[in-house]
């Protein structure tokens, strides 16, 4: 009696999902397969084989990578670190960073223009220090910086999370089995913190691979990524149809990812980040 | 000793990475000079401006009203339903939660046009619709704050209470509340940051006339950023801090006591 | 037995300016089965850390087989650790745990399996081998843990409360089990727990641990029949401690009573704790005993009855097979043999005293 009761209690949140999750997404599909007269064609689909479609999604897939593995591997070492300090209350980690998000998202990334751009603040530094200059705002790299910043932390987060649950005794465990430091990281630290390492990766990969944002700011619009491409059809040139097809396919991308990922994730501890 | 010391100075690059662009935002809202990278002397009247400029002040009006009612509605809905999951035989629970990871996983920009076709379809683009496509992401936030929390606190603890005689009502209230008391205010608290940070949605699912701090700055870009953006975004990051060293403060003092 | 093996020498150790250890010295000698025998926080894990690799002592030295260890980190130190909540490494199968060690030091494949058979064996769990840790009982774990261990042939293997977390039953067959594993391979053992009579089944020699001290050393039956101050005998079973004041050899004063006794060498008139285990406590007729008292409780515990009389203002703890319903009047009465005399701690924090060998 009390178990159903308190089943009822998901109710609200059931239509929420219903109408506002699986309903969207089944508007999106709907309008990738009708073209404007709403008749059924492949063609919105299709249309990713387009060069200039093609070539905005093969960057967002090289960018996006490359962005991960940074993010991977800035973030293994500081995990490791912040793990070994031991703080009292560990939502403390947590905190410090998410705190930037406080700081308005656009703005962050306009400041990092302001300090890379070609007579920015750090170029003027080294002016005034005689230091060679350097050219780096609107180009890829400069893209993929700003994706580093902006999701390092969910790369950090459940890094952090999943080697915080490594417990002391196990660590001790491998040491005092004759394992040096090299082999307990190898043989114990890795395998057992791939639950993170997965988790990271999904939630670095999707979004650097679907952004828009960051490279319109940093890449000045000569980086066009898929994100970018989709944006244009719904914004300027109101193809809603096209932009419809185009997001069916970045979605097959963003779920193929996951699938991967799940299915190399033997714990099942999905991608609980906080 | 050495590894300790290269340990310290990489967590401070990171921690400078992170924290660079907000210093020069920081600098930039006291900079008494239009240029953004000259340093003109030290000034508080875009402070004062700020107030003056209405776009600014709407927009940030705006901005406050869809992240409160979206948080405080998020954390009732995601509280409630984060109790009937756990309630839940193992195969409803693994359908909800996997549809809670959706807006999570999913691309932003997919989740903003979805749900603007929806929208246009049925009504017209405005702050409802905004504040209902808010709700969407920040909800799974507070559902996954509160979860591990209600699977820590003691079933039987809850059961006892009961059998003591207290309404199912009372009986949630003194046990089962103190326990997840701290996971539903960690996702209301995650809800508030991901709606004041959010842009691409919002962009999305606006209407004309409705504006954010990040889509009103979208659409000012290539006009040049007011400095008294700097000044707003400085005041309210000094808010978050400030309420964070309190919070920090409360609870570690009411662990102290605990002890 | 008898070779010196291990010496732990002047050990001290303290965590954020708690002193932990105070001036240990201990020695362990070849194939003992020693344990380490205290009340929470009393220093014996720390000290098995320590042998372990896992703690630096601040002062002091630990030396295995003559040679100076106390700097050697564990992976180097020819040991074995069997942790209390058993560490098995949940993303490797049980013939991966218990292989763990021997491909570290790079044995043979064909080596290793024979081991890994063996081991299994040794405890009960033959073809266990492609099991998960996490299919496997807590009693089960615990018997992987030490596999894992003894694969290594250490010379010395360290024990953390190794069956503080199973049920009652499982612990005394585990008990067996340990003394049975010890007899077969043959090395040291070094033992932690809280649990007295745990310790008092296992061990050849017993260190009774308090506040970062050593009470006493000893055999199980030295510590059970002639603890050395209250705190052993209170911590070893049940005892009745009361206040007495020597009145001179082989006479006691307890409770307004002088009582014969057999200890000797202490001063005239010095105040004392007397030990009486409550199975030495016999009861008699009221005029028959030293002082007469009334039956309070009683409580059937299956071997004995578990009696409380209340004579002269305390209550005697008494165990016995005769059954006294509660009210009856009766007389105590204990042969001077079974009443322990002993010096009272000198110092206020009463418990935390040094003795020395």
């Amino acid at each position: 009696m009390n178990r159903f009761k308190r089943e009822f209690l998901t109710g609200p949140y059931i239509v929420w999902i219903i109408g506002f999750i699986v309903l969207p997404i089944l508007m999106i599909v709907y309008y990738g397969v009708t073209d404007s007269s709403n008749s059924f064609t492949l063609a919105n689909i299709i249309a990713i084989a387009e060069p200039i479609h093609m070539k905005a999604l093969l960057l967002s897939l090289k960018l996006a990578l490359v962005c991960t593995v940074i993010c991977l591997l800035l973030s293994y070492p500081l995990a490791m670190i912040l793990n070994s300090m031991k703080f009292k209350h560990q939502n403390f980690i947590v905190f410090i960073f998410v705190l930037p998000m406080w700081m308005n998202f656009m703005l962050r990334i306009l400041a990092w223009q302001l300090l890379l751009s070609n007579n920015g603040i750090l170029n003027t530094v080294l002016e005034t220090l005689h230091l060679p200059q350097f050219q780096f705002l609107n180009t890829p790299s400069a893209v993929v910086f700003g994706m580093v910043y902006d999701f390092l932390p969910f790369m950090i987060l459940p890094l952090y999370n999943s080697m915080s649950k490594i417990s002391a005794d196990v660590i001790d465990a491998a040491r005092d089995l004759g394992a040096n430091q090299l082999q307990v990281f190898i043989k114990i630290i890795m395998p057992l913190t791939i639950s993170g390492v997965l988790s990271g990766i999904i939630m670095v990969f999707v979004p650097a691979l679907t952004s828009f944002v960051i490279s319109n700011l940093l890449g000045g619009g000569k980086v066009l990524l898929i994100g970018n491409v989709i944006e244009q059809e719904f914004m300027q040139n109101m193809d809603w149809h096209m932009g419809s097809g185009l997001s069916i396919v970045l979605m097959i991308f963003v779920i193929a990812s996951m699938a991967f990922m799940n299915s190399h994730n033997k714990d099942g501890e999905g991608t609980a980040v906080w | 000793m050495v590894k300790k010391t290269i340990s310290r100075i990489y967590m401070a690059l990171i921690f400078l990475f992170l924290y660079l662009p907000i210093m020069v935002l920081v600098v930039l809202s006291f900079n008494n000079s239009k240029s953004r990278v000259k340093w003109g002397g030290f000034t508080t009247q875009w402070y004062i401006s700020m107030f003056q400029n209405k776009s600014i002040m709407d927009a940030f009006t705006m901005t406050l009203q869809i992240t409160l009612t979206a948080s405080v509605l998020a954390t009732i809905i995601g509280t409630l339903a984060a109790i009937g999951i756990q309630a839940m035989r193992r195969k409803g629970t693994a359908i909800l939660l996997g549809a809670t990871n959706i807006p999570l996983l999913n691309a932003d920009i997919v989740t903003g046009i979805s749900m603007m076709l929806l929208f246009v379809r049925f009504t017209k683009l405005g702050f409802s619709t905004v504040l209902i496509a808010h709700l969407t992401f920040d909800i799974p936030y507070v559902i996954l704050n509160v979860l591990p929390k209600l699977n820590q606190t003691s079933r039987s603890a809850y059961e006892a209470a009961m059998d003591l005689g207290a309404t199912p009502l009372y009986a949630f209230y003194k046990i089962v509340w103190p326990d997840i008391r701290s996971g539903v205010f960690s996702g209301f608290l995650m809800a508030v940051t991901m709606s004041l940070d959010d842009f691409s949605i919002t962009y999305f699912t606006k209407g004309a006339g409705v504006n954010t701090l990040s889509t009103m700055l979208y659409t000012e870009l290539r006009k040049g950023i007011k400095p008294e953006m700097y000044a707003l975004s400085t005041l309210l990051f000094a808010i978050a801090l400030i309420l964070l060293f309190i919070m920090n403060f409360r609870s570690s003092r009411k662990n102290d006591i605990n002890n | 037995m008898g070779k010196e093996f291990i010496h732990l020498s002047h050990i001290s150790k303290s965590f954020d300016n708690d002193l932990i250890l105070d001036d240990l010295d201990l020695v362990i000698k070849e194939n003992e089965f020693m344990t380490l025998l205290g009340p929470s926080g009393c220093g014996k894990t720390t000290t098995l850390r320590i042998l372990g690799g896992f703690e630096t002592p601040d002062k002091g030295q630990v030396f295995f087989d003559g040679a100076d260890i106390t700097m050697l980190p564990p992976n180097e130190r020819k040991l074995n650790t069997v942790f209390q909540k058993y560490a098995l490494f949940t993303h490797m199968t049980i013939a991966e745990n218990i292989a763990f060690g021997l491909k570290i030091s790079k044995k043979s494949k064909a080596y290793i399996d024979d081991k890994i058979k063996y081991a299994l064996k040794l405890v009960n769990l033959d073809g266990f081998e492609n099991r998960t840790v996490d299919s496997l009982s807590g009693g089960q774990q615990q018997r992987i843990a030490i596999a894992r261990a003894i694969v290594n042939e250490p010379k010395l293997l360290l024990l953390d409360e190794p069956l503080g977390a199973l049920d009652l039953k499982l612990r005394q067959d585990m008990q067996y089990e340990l003394i049975r594993l010890k007899e077969e391979l043959g090395i040291t053992f070094v033992y932690v727990t809280h649990d007295q009579e745990e310790a008092l089944t296992m061990s050849d020699k017993i260190v009774v641990m308090n506040q970062g001290y050593i009470q006493q050393i000893g055999s199980p039956e030295d510590i059970y029949n002639e603890p050395i101050n209250a705190f052993v005998a209170d911590f070893i079973g049940e005892s009745n401690i009361i206040d007495g004041i020597m009145i001179k050899d082989e006479l006691v004063e307890i409770l307004g009573v002088k009582i014969p006794c057999v200890d000797t060498g202490f001063h005239l008139n010095q105040p004392v704790d007397v030990v009486i285990r409550p199975e030495d406590v016999e009861l008699v007729d009221p005029s028959a005993g030293f002082m007469e008292g009334d039956v309070v409780s009683i409580i059937f515990k299956g071997v004995h009855y578990e009696i409380e009389v209340h004579a002269n203002g305390y209550d005697w703890l008494v165990h016995t097979t005769k059954m006294f319903p509660v009210g009856t009047h009766v007389g105590i009465h204990v042969i001077p043999f079974n009443i322990q005399i002993m010096n009272k701690p000198e110092s206020n924090d009463e418990k935390a005293v040094e003795i020395n060998e």
